[in-house]
């Protein structure tokens, strides 16, 4: 049992945070928005050089290997730069999801293309009624010939818009919220009937509402087994949750040094606002919380790559909840102790504010996953 | 980073499990598990047979009787100790003056006093607070002045856990007024059974009795029981708040506390079900848990870093801060489990023995007996061994440098 980073985990975590600290940052980021698509290629095709977008794909497969917790450490350096490239949805759900249910030679085409940069995904999993549960499907998928004709409709999946592929869950069978019965297909986003309607998002990323209309696809398309999509899917968003929670980390940490660092340099009667107190006491509690939240992404980390379910479920569950209450009270509190400067567009503390508070709003909330902790209990 | 047990480490969790439980005194632990009272045979019966074993200092050095484990089978150690419902070991001796006598003091200190504290031949408590003096210690006005070959002591202490038991007092004594507060402090060892030494207990809002007054009055110590040099006792101080971070978060106990939550909350119904079943309490669960996971993982981390050779630092606040929180939010989901069963006080639960008070006493299922009792006597956890708003300042001094 140890719980330290090993040394190509500390050469990945400093490549990472030199990266975006002399190469990234709120003008940057500002730019990268401002690109078609909302994030910029060239800094892409950078992480792929880096091997940023091969950490957790087999060798075998075209990656470095690695596994969740070198992930972890990368998305907590992107949360602490406020990336907007989209590694989430590309290599955190897509990869996990063709890693765990590709057939072998779909794998060995899709999987060194990703980690080159030139493969683009996406995940679209929710619906307009189905809040973060993930077996509330009613897009239906039904068998036609050897393929499949899939109809329905997709709610706020990342970058859907500028994405090569889209995996979608469907109904194969059984009712709305039936646990089988789910089937998981990577469509193309340009097969006839499927339109993405596009959008930013309010912490600065890009996201699609996926139309479904008659969309045909071959057996190929499905991932995993058909009617039992939903242990894959989960096992998908528990690792994304474990990773968010570590892009939590990072944000919350950036938070914490920016107003530490506000408060010993702004004055007020006559000294600095971190002389007093009250204040340096706010401080301590918004550090206290990036440490335990970080502790338990890691943890959840470390977990997402055992043999243990249950285990894996628990820890996601548990990082994600630490996330969503920390990150609240860290976001208000860093916007509250740099007084006005703290409401305005021009720092960052806004921005890790708001990434922060959509982090809770995605892959479930920590009422969620309260529920999820104790229904497990 | 990996969280599962190494083969070394499952054989050391198997043999200290298998040895902690067979050899604990069932009545000892029926006490510990339902809450009651310890008194002084207890502690002192356990602590020898955990001596005998070679187990009872994981802390110390192995030339002074340590064990020489590593932090990993230390964690394993201080887990399988509250899982088999193990009273606290008094840390007086063991975590506090044993370390300082081993960094500070005279082989002749070293030879004398550190057999006798890792064989519980002398209970020690601890002489710092005092009425004017809590979290800003280095006010304190104890004075010992040199006589010859005596310090002769004057001053009160106050907060003394279990002074009523002790052999010893370890005190931070004021030796001169000049420079700074802090550089007039010594420490002193005294033996409780000199003249001039009283002790007057403090009943607590619990209505228990462990905390004591120890007045000091020309009390006349041997100058050779002085550790370290003169006026130097503040650093003395500083060590032994900030030596020992092992267990001090307390997870261990703090996991073993959750289990008597979901036990009693199976015991106790709601609408028809067991506790247990309501979501809402479960939800209550939840959220203990994850702070109890989030600072299990944190020591876990700051224990690695010292595995790999990192110095202890002023994270240990954390540790205390939020693990004082965590138990004290235990106390209140006990509380809450309990129900409208907290009411009833049956004042057998301070004594020794409980039942067999007679039937004076009002009818508490034996689950429900302390709960009220701890969850009132707990509020001290946030309070000792430096406040948490004291904790909060050196997180703020030391890590955020504010």
């Amino acid at each position: 049992m140890n719980f330290t980073f090993s040394d190509e985990q500390i050469l990945i975590r400093d490549m990472a945070e030199r990266f975006f600290r002399d190469d990234y940052g709120l003008d940057v980021r500002r730019k990268h928005q401002a690109l078609p698509g909302g994030f910029c290629r060239e800094t892409w095709a950078r992480f792929a050089d880096m091997g940023w977008l091969a950490l957790g794909i087999p060798e075998d497969l075209g990656g470095i290997g690695g596994g969740t917790v070198d992930m972890a450490i990368l998305m907590e350096a992107m949360g602490g730069g406020l990336a907007v490239e989209p590694f989430l949805a590309t290599v955190v759900l897509g990869g996990t999801l063709i890693r765990d249910g590709a057939r072998p030679d779909i794998q060995a085409d899709l999987l060194p293309r990703l980690a080159a940069g030139e493969l683009h995904l996406s995940f679209a999993y929710s619906e307009a009624q189905s809040r973060y549960d993930l077996n509330d499907v009613r897009t239906r998928a039904k068998a036609d010939g050897s393929g499949f004709v899939l109809d329905g409709a997709k709610t706020v999946a990342l970058h859907a818009g500028t994405v090569d592929k889209i995996a979608v869950t469907a109904r194969t069978s059984g009712g709305e919220r039936d646990d089988g019965g789910i089937t998981i297909f990577l469509v193309d986003a340009d097969a006839p009937g499927l339109t993405v309607t596009d959008y930013p998002t309010v912490d600065g990323l890009r996201a699609g509402d996926v139309a479904l209309d008659g969309v045909r696809v071959d057996a190929e398309a499905v991932l995993g087994a058909v009617d039992g999509g939903l242990p894959l899917a989960e096992a998908a968003i528990d690792r994304a949750a474990a990773l968010v929670s570590a892009e939590a980390a990072g944000l919350m940490a950036a938070l914490t040094r920016d107003t530490v660092a506000f408060l010993k340099e702004r004055k007020q009667f006559g000294r600095p606002l971190g002389d007093f107190q009250a204040l340096q006491h706010r401080a301590t509690e918004m550090y206290m919380d990036t440490e335990l939240t970080r502790s338990l992404a890691y943890m959840a980390a470390v977990r997402q790559d055992g043999d243990d379910r249950p285990a894996a479920r628990r820890a996601a569950s548990q990082a994600k909840a630490k996330a969503g209450q920390a990150g609240r009270l860290i976001g208000q509190e860093a916007v509250q102790l740099h007084g006005g400067m703290g409401v305005t567009d021009e720092m960052p503390v806004g921005h890790y504010f708001k990434r922060l508070t959509l982090i809770d709003h995605s892959f479930g909330d920590r009422a969620h996953h309260l529920d999820r902790l104790a229904d497990m209990a | 980073m990996d969280l599962n047990l190494t083969t070394e480490e499952q054989a050391f969790q198997d043999d200290v499990r298998g040895f902690l439980r067979a050899n604990i005194p069932p009545a000892i632990k029926r006490k510990v598990d339902l809450g009651l009272k310890l008194v002084k045979d207890d502690y002192v019966v356990w602590q020898r047979i955990l001596y005998e074993q070679g187990w009872i200092a994981p802390g110390w050095p192995k030339e002074y009787g340590g064990p020489g484990w590593s932090p990993v089978q230390r964690f394993l150690y201080e887990e399988e100790l509250a899982a088999a419902s193990s009273p606290r070991l008094i840390t007086f001796g063991l975590k506090m003056l044993g370390p300082v006598l081993i960094e500070f003091g005279t082989p002749e200190q070293k030879a004398h006093y550190l057999p006798r504290i890792l064989a519980s031949e002398d209970w020690w408590c601890q002489g710092f607070s005092e009425p004017g003096a809590g979290s800003d210690l280095a006010s304190l006005t104890t004075r010992a002045v040199r006589d010859g070959d005596h310090y002769i002591v004057n001053g009160q202490k106050t907060w003394t856990t279990l002074a009523q038991y002790a052999d010893w007092i370890f005190c931070l004594v004021r030796t001169s007024n000049e420079g700074k507060k802090q550089q007039g402090i010594s420490f002193l060892l005294i033996d409780m059974k000199t003249p001039g030494v009283t002790v007057r207990p403090i009943k607590t809002l619990d209505g228990g009795q462990e905390i004591n007054d120890v007045f000091l009055e020309n009390v006349k110590v041997p100058a050779e029981n002085l550790v370290g040099k003169e006026n130097d006792g503040w650093t003395i101080a500083k060590f032994l708040l900030s030596h020992e971070r092992f267990g001090i978060a307390g997870v261990a106990r703090s996991k073993k506390q959750m289990e008597r939550v979901r036990d009693i909350a199976g015991k106790e119904m709601k609408r028809g079900r067991p506790l247990i079943e309501d979501a809402r309490f479960r939800e209550r669960m939840a959220e203990v848990e994850i702070e109890l996971t989030a600072l299990e993982m944190t020591e876990l981390r700051l224990l690695s870093e010292e595995a790999a050779g990192r110095k202890p630092g002023p994270e240990a606040s954390i540790l205390k801060l939020k693990g004082t929180q965590v138990q004290q939010g235990i106390t209140e989901l006990l509380l809450e489990a309990v129900g409208n069963r907290a009411h009833a006080f049956d004042p057998g639960i301070l004594e020794d023995e409980w039942p067999g008070m007679g039937n004076d006493g009002p009818p508490v299922p034996e689950h429900a007996a302390t709960v009220a009792s701890h969850y009132f006597n707990w509020r001290k956890a946030s309070i000792y061994g430096g406040s948490n708003e004291i904790q909060r300042s050196i997180i703020a001094k030391a890590i955020l440098g504010l």
